[in-house]
């Protein structure tokens, strides 16, 4: 595909808005639809949709498998961080309230630090996922 | 300050350290690390479960609100005396069978593999722990499917030795994902009767609710659901293969833990969601468990009877013990439910040390464990040898062994209900499992190892812990005053608790 230049220019110019639209959907996740998972489905596809253009050694150039594994350990540390630093200031495991110890603002804070975890770690699975099959060939003549 | 965030927020942590540190463990190069990082998950998980066990001993049931959201609108975790027992046998084995993974691990799993392994090790661990103290119908199938995918990945990892371990690894994918999906199905029927998915609130609304015809069908899909993932005849057919061609230690760990706490689970469906509504219930143990479980004990016995290779001999034989359980909390009497819980945790320090024994033969043969490798093991291999017997004879529920305790207190359970069938069905398929465990015994100890074969070496870092499990054995044969008390407790609180 990446001989074509349909392709290599549409890509081009859709890499940018597909990713504004993931953080769009990202950041809207605390008062409206939307949220962390969607975001990062969205945001990997469109390093999936470069991937498929411009060939799955591009795609690795950009993150690397190893870079992606520690997105992965990155955003379930952030999730999981925020229950821990809420336990740390007397409250109950993810209570957000606790974290500012105002409702308004602890509430806000701590959906939008969740669910960036949860984008973190959901656009570097997805990305994981897409490299183990569409890699599975090329990874198992290499090794 | 701290001490009292640490002790209110035990039940979260119980599940939290294990689940946080799972990640951690899959980017860690080094293997030994990595193992660490394993224990000391499991460790600190054990001596939550401990401390949650000393506050529940009274009587007392604590409930965590998850981020602090009120019940039934949040999730809430519910640890009373059934539940901290559970735990607390679960992470003790979980513990133990980590200390003897080490060495296990590092010759049957490549070591640039070994941190993503301890990562699922550590996700079955906390989601296992997860799945015995939700509160919340749907978010224990979120659990459930936390500990069952990784568990699939522990059993796959058993390719590098045997290749059949990923056949295995994908039954108990298939399977398990069909028990999983009936067990959602059985939820959403009663989500649509109730409105509610706590636990307490579900079992508060059904006894007024008309249901009909959907009770009924909701009640079957949970039921046969966890049916599947606590492996009860006849739907146990992924747990021979899955236990047999899995790593040593994994086959310890899940063999040790995980169908407990699908067991549980069991229990508190029937008696905590469906406690208001009894006549359901009723018909549903009488009818259909009891038979089920008598069948697998027969069938687990028979088919480990004409069974050679080692591991799955094993296999089959923990289908027919957790038969045994299931027969006990399918008395629903209080001496039932408790008979059903000092087995879960018998049954666990039983299949937990004859595992390990199992690891350190292979360990040592450097290959599979089969009736005829393990000729003469018995002088090759004194100390794993005396270990794996002292286990072997508990499962036939000698005096002096905990397994005794858990054949007495059922067919005390047994006798109390006047059903003298069963109870000679459950004393000949105990006479049954001498003839398995005879055939192994007389190979391992009284058969001459073959000409030349030279003394084995054993490794401490696997006996060490198998001797713990082994003694724990003996002692919880000899003073058993501990887990029979926390075990009428657990069945005071699923009776009391549920009505």
């Amino acid at each position: 595909m990446n001989q074509n230049p349909v392709f290599r220019v549409v890509a081009k110019i859709l890499f940018a808005p597909i990713i504004m639209f993931g953080l769009y959907v990202q950041f809207h996740g605390d008062f409206g639809p939307g949220g962390g998972f969607q975001a990062g489905v969205i945001i990997a596809a469109a390093f999936i949709l470069h991937a498929l253009v411009f060939g799955l050694q591009a795609g690795r150039q950009i993150i690397s498998a190893r870079v992606n594994l520690w997105m992965m350990v990155l955003g379930v540390t952030i999730y999981g961080a925020v229950g821990i630093v809420s336990m740390a200031k007397g409250g109950l495991f993810l209570d957000y309230t606790a974290l500012t110890g105002s409702v308004g603002s602890g509430q806000h804070i701590g959906i939008l630090v969740v669910e960036f975890g949860v984008g973190l770690t959901v656009t570097s699975v997805m990305l994981a996922l897409f490299h183990a099959f569409a890699g599975f060939v090329e990874d198992r003549a290499n090794d | 300050m701290m001490g009292a965030a640490i002790l209110t927020n035990l039940p979260a942590l119980l599940v939290v350290v294990p689940l946080l540190l799972a990640p951690f463990s899959a980017v860690l190069p080094i293997a030994g690390l990595a193992w660490v990082l394993a224990l000391v998950g499991t460790g600190i998980s054990f001596l939550a479960a401990l401390m949650l066990q000393s506050v529940t001993e009274n009587g007392v049931r604590i409930s965590y609100h998850l981020g602090n959201w009120e019940p039934p609108w949040g999730i809430e975790f519910v640890v009373d005396s059934a539940s901290s027992l559970t735990l607390v046998v679960m992470s003790a084995l979980g513990f133990l069978a980590t200390l003897a993974a080490r060495r296990l691990v590092a010759i049957e799993i490549a070591d640039k593999d070994s941190g993503k392994f301890y990562a699922a090790w550590l996700l079955v661990v906390g989601g296992l722990f997860g799945l015995v103290m939700t509160a919340d119908a749907f978010n224990l199938f979120v659990f459930l499917e936390i500990s069952a995918l990784a568990s699939v990945i522990l059993i796959g990892t058993g390719a590098g030795t045997d290749r059949r371990a990923l056949v295995a690894g994908y039954h108990y994918l298939v399977i398990g994902a069909v028990g999983a999906t009936f067990y959602v199905i059985g939820v959403g029927f009663v989500y649509a009767i109730t409105g509610t998915l706590n636990m307490g609130d579900m079992a508060s609304r059904l006894p007024d609710a008309a249901g009909g015809a959907a009770l009924y069908v909701g009640f079957g899909f949970m039921v046969a659901g966890m049916l599947v993932k606590a492996a009860i005849f006849p739907v146990h057919i992924w747990l021979p293969a899955a236990y047999g061609y899995a790593p040593s230690a994994v086959s310890t760990l899940l063999a040790a833990i995980a169908t407990k706490a699908a067991l549980y689970v069991l229990a508190r469906i029937f008696f905590t969601i469906f406690g208001g509504t009894p006549d359901i219930v009723d018909i549903a143990l009488s009818n259909i468990i009891v038979p089920l479980a008598v069948g697998g004990i027969f069938v687990g016995t028979i088919m480990a009877i004409y069974e050679a290779d080692i591991k799955k001999m094993f296999a089959h034989s923990s289908v027919a013990q957790i038969g045994y359980i299931a027969l006990g909390l399918a008395l629903a009497t209080p001496a039932g439910i408790s008979a059903g819980f000092i087995h879960i945790g018998n049954h666990a320090l039983i299949k937990g040390g004859i595992f390990m024994a199992i690891g350190g033969f292979v360990a040592a043969l450097g290959a599979r464990a089969s009736l005829e490798t393990i000729t003469g093991i018995g002088r090759r291999m004194p100390i794993t040898a005396t270990a794996f017997l002292i286990c072997g004879l508990s499962l036939a529920g000698l005096p002096l062994t905990a397994g005794f305790i858990s054949k007495l207190y059922l067919v005390r359970a047994i006798l109390e209900t006047d059903s003298y069938a069963i109870l000679a069905l459950v004393l000949i398929s105990s006479a049954l499992s001498v003839v398995y465990l005879w055939k192994v015994m007389e190979v391992m100890w009284m058969q001459p190892a073959p000409a030349r074969s030279p003394k084995l070496i054993e490794n401490p870092a696997i006996y060490l812990p198998l001797w713990m499990v082994a003694l724990g054995n003996i002692w919880f044969g000899i003073d058993a005053s501990w887990i029979v008390g926390a075990a009428r407790l657990a069945a005071t609180a699923l009776l009391g608790g549920g009505a």
